[in-house]
């Protein structure tokens, strides 16, 4: 994208090993939990690769692993091919991190924010200036140069960070809930970023709970719950094989559920609504209209959050 | 084997240059809000302490009163230099700001971040060293050699505030629970390290004890004695406690730090 520099030994070594994380029964235990309870995954080159997954499934504690900055308690992982245990200053080189919790430096301007952090990965000043100044174009800050970080609003932040992790050139991006907490234009403008460095070949793996932007940005994802990984495809492939088909909803009433029964038709329910998978979603939603005069049927195609809910539950999670 | 070991001191020494660089980019951006304190404060207690209650003293053992006390109040500027910017500075850029967050996502371990932050705060008490003795020096209150011997050792005793100053931080459960060491370890070490009256004035007992656990005795009495020309007895003592408490507890900092932070 921004970068001008030759190919480097990095991106050789990278080719030579297929997967810039490979894990495999990774664990990680604290004194009295299991954050992370033997999952197996792997990311190749230039993969958009998601964690989904409800708050505390473990995406977060995953991603600290691959960072190099949690030891794990068990299993095997390789990032680049090599281990975090031994080699964290090696990866951690290769890597760019935007966190959840903004952790931007208050104390420095937004152009400060990036040159002072290239200095961590011993990029020269020269080199520091020119990459900041084409990442700031990129993520539409230019103007906000000399602001200070406090000014900034939370989709400036989160580009801000995205920009920063991008500073040493990565290999490999990790973003934990890049877009969380932000207004829906943010939202968008960050995922166009996303998919602009997507397509420049980078390979990218987010942690994410909106299921409409797994949707969107990822390749390929796995759903996380309860420290262990219940699937893993593309989400049309979740889709297909999970849902297969469309979705007909309506309002949960006793009557329908004893309509639904008679004619033997199997539905599930949850929240303030009755849904029934079918591949015959028009035939059906005119069987129900036409039995209930006043009733609201929608017929739509499964999605990700069917998914999702199918698999994790309703519950709420603290 | 050798060269293997010089090798990653050199690759250490670069990761806390760079921590220390960060922090010392951030105090020059506020630089004059961060030097007229050092200037002022030992103003205050010279004029308080040394004029004020002074008048009443005329000398102690041989030397003036104001000149016993300035040694005192550049050492104990030191203290508080050094002990703050790494009990409350440090425990902001670690819990507040998230500061080591981010750092430890770069290449920088966690050992130079802590290293690079107790160099820092040393950096900070010697910039205060530095200012009050250009105030010494002005009204010819110290002894210009024995001052130039005092900035570098001054930086020393930096580093061992520095790193005790950074081993509460490491083990503070709430940025309110550091008043604890304030008022508990350096506002006694302020009053009590022979630093405003002669230590054999004090029971023995308490004597013995501010040899033990107050540190800046052993500053006091060595840069008194840099200062007034006047021979330091227990020199060897003085030393060997400042050596051996900065690197006991520069070790005890990262230990400590790394059991908070990597997890």
């Amino acid at each position: 994208m921004v970068y001008d520099d030759p190919v480097t030994i990095n991106h050789l070594h990278q080719y030579m090993s297929q997967y810039v994380i490979e894990a495999k029964d990774l664990t990680k235990r604290y004194r009295d939990l299991t954050a992370v309870d033997s999952i197996s995954f792997s990311v190749t080159r230039g993969e958009l690769f998601g964690f989904l997954g409800p708050n505390g499934a473990g995406k977060t504690t995953t991603m600290k692993m691959v960072q190099c900055v949690s030891p794990r308690t068990g299993g095997k992982l390789r990032v680049f091919g090599d281990d975090p245990e031994t080699s964290g200053r090696i990866i951690r080189k290769r890597i760019g991190v935007v966190p959840q919790e903004t952790n931007l430096d208050p104390d420095l301007s937004v152009f400060d924010n990036l040159t002072v952090y290239a200095r961590f990965f011993d990029i020269g000043r020269d080199d520091a200036i020119k990459r900041a100044k084409n990442l700031l174009e990129f993520f539409e800050l230019e103007g906000k140069k000399d602001t200070i970080i406090e000014k900034l609003s939370g989709g400036m932040k989160r580009r801000l960070l995205l920009a920063r992790a991008l500073m040493n050139n990565p290999d490999l991006l990790i973003l934990d809930e890049p877009t969380i907490g932000l207004d829906p234009q943010a939202r968008h403008h960050i995922w166009e970023k996303l998919l602009k460095l997507r397509a420049e070949g980078h390979t990218i793996v987010l942690t994410t709970h909106y299921l409409d932007e797994a949707a969107r940005l990822c390749d390929r994802l796995v759903i996380m719950d309860h420290a262990k990984i219940l699937v893993d495809g593309s989400p049309d492939a979740l889709v297909r094989t999970f849902i297969g088909m469309d979705i007909v909803e309506t309002d949960k009433s006793d009557q329908v559920t004893r309509y639904l029964d008679s004619i033997n038709i199997s539905y599930g329910t949850g929240g303030e609504m009755i849904q029934v998978r079918t591949d015959k979603p028009r035939e059906l939603a005119d069987r129900l209209t036409e039995q209930f005069r006043e009733i609201r049927v929608i017929t739509r195609p499964g999605s990700l959050e069917d998914v999702f809910l199918m698999l994790t539950g309703r519950g709420i999670r603290e | 084997m050798k060269i293997k070991i010089n090798e990653k001191a050199g690759i250490l020494l670069i990761g806390v240059s760079r921590v220390w660089f960060r922090n010392a980019l951030v105090f020059r951006r506020n630089i004059r809000v961060n030097l007229l304190p050092p200037f002022i404060e030992p103003l205050l207690y010279l004029g308080a302490i040394g004029f004020g209650i002074g008048a009443y003293i005329t000398d102690i053992e041989g030397v003036p009163y104001i000149r016993f006390i300035a040694p005192a109040i550049l050492a104990a500027s030191v203290m508080n230099a050094s002990f703050f910017e790494c009990a409350y500075g440090t425990y902001v850029r670690m819990y507040y700001q998230k500061t080591f967050d981010a750092l430890l996502a770069t290449p920088i371990t966690i050992q130079e971040v802590i290293l690079g932050e107790i160099f820092w705060g040393a950096t900070r008490g010697l910039i205060s060293a530095l200012s009050i003795s250009i105030v010494l020096l002005l009204l010819g209150l110290a002894s210009p050699v024995g001052l130039l011997i005092a900035l570098p050792f001054s930086f020393l005793a930096g580093v061992l505030f520095s790193s005790i100053a950074a081993c509460f931080s490491a083990v503070s459960p709430s940025i309110d629970t550091m008043s604890y060491p304030a008022t508990l370890f350096v506002a006694p070490m302020f009053l009590f390290s022979g630093t405003f009256f002669p230590l054999h004035l004090l029971p023995q007992i308490v004597q013995v004890l501010a040899l033990l656990l107050l540190p800046l005795t052993h500053v006091v009495s060595l840069i008194r004695g840099l200062l007034t020309e006047t021979s330091v007895p227990l020199w060897a003592l003085n030393i060997s406690w400042i050596v051996m408490g900065t690197i006991i507890f520069s070790f005890l900092a990262i230990r400590l730090f790394e059991r908070r932070l990597v997890v």
